[in-house]
């Protein structure tokens, strides 16, 4: 056995109890007319259900679904990167429910992306080197995102193992999680920051405050802190729901390093503005100016909130994760779609079809975390010592 | 302590490093791509063309591609499309200003123009698809799609700056339409049919350095005076004797992105014909030159991989004994790691 049985940690248990609430109930119907738009979009085509044109060839399914939810996703390699990497063995209690969001969000990337492509009965080609394209940039995306979905799944598999007392595989894992949890850091760093690098293919169609060379490098930093506020948000939230504590002091930590990165990301976005000398178009009248503004603010409120002391109180620093995770969206929301324009007369706004989708995505991802942590060994095993929460 | 100096340590062995290579070089690492030497391409002088879209029907035909109807078409008995799309290759576009009584004037004029595949030197729909299925064939220079290794994904469509690869979002089976120059007739020793059919020879096909050399004489006539035109294909047979026209300063193609083989001359400028300016390095040499520093031979992830297996199986092996003191992290956290 590994070192885990002699951690001054709780172990991580099933909660129990019920799983069908009113609530789960919702979230279940959400599905089904979820799947009900997915039939019409698989048997009409994409153009059935969706607001998609050859001016905008992807709509939310990519830029939310995938984008979006793959860099909340990032809870997964931050917090796995800290624990084992870092050697912070306090913040042990939180990898596995960080790893289950990520791989929930991991999974629900690839359904959407399976929804999107038209051709998905060829999806096999990514992965066969006869059509390999290495210039591609979505190339190394996809591979790289199909590539760390599967090291999520084994990084989680030692929770279903002990779930199913398979003591003798579960050491086998256990022996070359060190590799997993290694690759599972290198994996989302590259396809993080290449999500942004994806842009650059688009030249002059991205507007030039979007388009700079230091899109890989703004996507990893703002991923690393959309991440770190998932978890932060995601823990609380978690514990808010079972009456739990909240872990106060772990989370406020986590958010310490979310505050540098969105300082981090803030001041290398305005650098490169300086540099590439488009300051004078921020104040300009027009849509995607305010909304660079409302994501400046964004990133730029956690940054604030969380100086001094008083960032260890959990209602600033749950404020403070909800924040920068919003503008970590909104800027990749605009990057994408916002801020892309191929010419004169294309307008984008995505249908109740494609809405229905990514929120029956959301809904069948938070009914999977629910359902897991319930029947699985995610969060840890309240003791007595707990103290309830003063917050 | 995780504090941030900690963090930072972490991550400039690996990550940081990963993420700023391509900064610290010439960011331009990969040469700008060349015109093929056999390289054949069009040349659409829009001052020859007088709107009839002869050769949007030969296109149609030649490529055995559907009738599209819209608001031109009433009762829906012929194909009438507004744009290129799913269903049309090629389309004949008119500019028109106030009195619209004066060919290839801007005020109170007309002119038109063509819109399909500029056929790029450097093609962003080449570098964007994942799989392949756009190709630029290194002899013709013809960008070529492959419907059978094709995924859907729709990046060419976007990353493509002429806004030119379309997709049949109506189809359940649905696949990329874009002008491949009549690939299927040039094996069978014909040529672009939008080239063959047009009567006044604003469409030209031909080698794109004899095209570029026809560029290059009629720019140096004198406007007014009569010349020769070939018509069908650059160093054919037929041709007929016109007017010179007035051409605006710049030749669109030329150095669009890269530049691109199939030509525009134009009597307006080609920001009224929807042509936009465009840069002269082409997004894909700009975006393979970061993926190609980032990921040079795979050296710096699989570096990072290393310190990250390493620090992990350092700080996770299992703990038989007390590790000798100074070999894990030191400071107030005592090593601990396990399994999640």
């Amino acid at each position: 056995m590994t070192a885990a049985t002699t951690s001054h940690h709780p172990e991580p248990a099933p909660l129990g109890g019920r799983i069908w609430t009113p609530f789960t109930g919702v979230l279940a119907l959400l599905v089904v007319i979820m799947l009900a738009v997915l039939a019409t979009r698989f048997i009409h085509g994409i153009g059935a259900v969706t607001n998609l044109s050859d001016g905008y060839p992807w709509g939310i399914w990519i830029a939310y679904d995938v984008v979006v939810g793959s860099a909340l996703g990032a809870s997964g390699f931050t917090v796995a990167f800290i624990t084992y990497i870092l050697n912070r063995g306090q913040y042990h209690p939180i990898v596995r429910p960080a790893l289950l969001t990520a791989l929930f969000g991991y999974v629900m990337a690839g359904a959407s992306v399976f929804f999107d492509i038209g051709r998905y009965w060829e999806f096999w080609h990514i992965f066969v080197p006869r059509y390999a394209q290495v210039n591609s940039v979505l190339f190394e995306v996809a591979l790289c995102i199909s590539a760390y979905t599967l090291i999520l799944f084994l990084e989680f598999l030692p929770a279903v193992l002990e779930r199913f007392g398979m003591v003798r595989i579960r050491q086998k894992v256990d022996r070359v999680l060190f590799l997993l949890i290694s690759i599972g850091v290198l994996l989302p760093t590259m396809h993080q920051s290449s999500l942004g690098s994806m842009l650059l293919v688009f030249g002059p169609q991205v507007d030039p405050l979007y388009q700079t060379q230091l899109l890989p490098l703004l996507f990893l930093s703002s991923t690393i802190g959309m991440g770190l506020a998932a978890v932060t948000v995601e823990g609380s939230v978690t514990s808010l729901a079972l009456r739990r504590p909240v872990e106060g002091d772990l989370l406020a930590k986590l958010m310490r390093v979310g505050q540098f990165l969105a300082a981090a990301f803030l001041i290398m976005r305005f650098g490169d503005l300086a540099a590439r000398g488009q300051l004078g178009n921020l104040f300009v009248a027009r849509p995607l100016v305010y909304l660079f503004w409302v994501e400046t603010a964004l990133f730029a409120a956690p940054v604030v909130m969380l100086l001094g002391p008083a960032g260890r109180r959990p209602s600033r620093f749950f404020g403070a994760a909800a924040l920068l995770a919003a503008g970590g969206m909104l800027y990749r929301i605009d990057a994408y779609l916002v801020a892309y324009n191929t010419g004169a007369g294309w307008r984008y706004f995505p249908s109740l079809g494609e809405l229905a989708v990514t929120i029956g995505l959301i809904a069948l991802e938070i009914l999977a975390f629910i359902i897991a942590i319930r029947v699985l060994p995610v969060l840890p095993k309240m003791s007595r010592r707990a103290a309830p929460d003063p917050a | 302590m995780l504090t941030r100096r900690n963090l930072l340590k972490g991550i400039a062995g690996g990550a940081g490093a990963v993420a700023a290579t391509p900064l610290c070089k010439e960011a331009q690492a990969r040469g700008a791509h060349q015109l093929p030497d056999d390289a054949v391409g069009l040349l659409y002088d829009g001052t020859l063309c007088i709107g009839c879209r002869a050769c949007m029907s030969a296109c149609k035909e030649a490529n055995d591609m559907p009738a599209e109807h819209t608001a031109l078409a009433i009762g829906n008995y012929w194909d009438a499309p507004l744009d290129i799309s799913g269903k049309t290759l090629n389309v004949i576009k008119a500019y028109r200003s106030g009195t619209a009584t004066h060919k290839d004037q801007e005020q109170d004029g007309f002119a038109f123009t063509k819109v399909s595949c500029m056929h790029c030197v450097d093609p962003s729909c080449v570098s964007a698809c994942p799989v392949s299925a756009m190709t630029k064939d290194p002899h013709s220079g013809v960008v070529h799609y492959n419907v059978e290794a094709c995924i859907g994904c729709r990046y060419c469509v976007a990353a493509c700056p002429f806004n030119v690869p379309r997709f049949t979002y109506d189809q359940a089976i649905p696949k990329i339409s874009k002008c491949q120059l009549c690939q299927h007739r040039m094996d069978e020793g014909k040529y672009a049919a939008c080239a063959e059919v047009c009567p006044t020879g604003a469409t030209l096909f031909g080698p794109v350095i004899d095209l570029k050399k026809e560029i290059e004489r009629r720019r140096s006539l004198t406007p007014g005076t009569q010349t020769t035109y070939p018509r069908g294909k650059i160093g054919g047979t037929d041709s007929f004797q016109g007017p010179v026209a007035h051409y605006v300063e710049r030749t669109y193609g030329e150095t669009e992105i890269g530049g691109t083989q199939v030509l525009h001359l134009s009597g307006v400028r080609f920001e009224l014909l929807n042509k936009p300016p465009l840069p002269k390095v082409a997004p894909a040499r700009i975006s393979e030159s970061l993926q190609h520093a980032i990921y040079n031979n795979l050296i710096a992830p699989l570096g990072f991989l290393g310190t990250l297996a390493i620090l992990a199986w350092r700080n996770m092996r299992p703990k038989r004994e007390p590790a000798p003191a100074g070999t894990a992290a030191p400071g107030p956290t005592k090593p601990d790691g396990g399994a999640p």
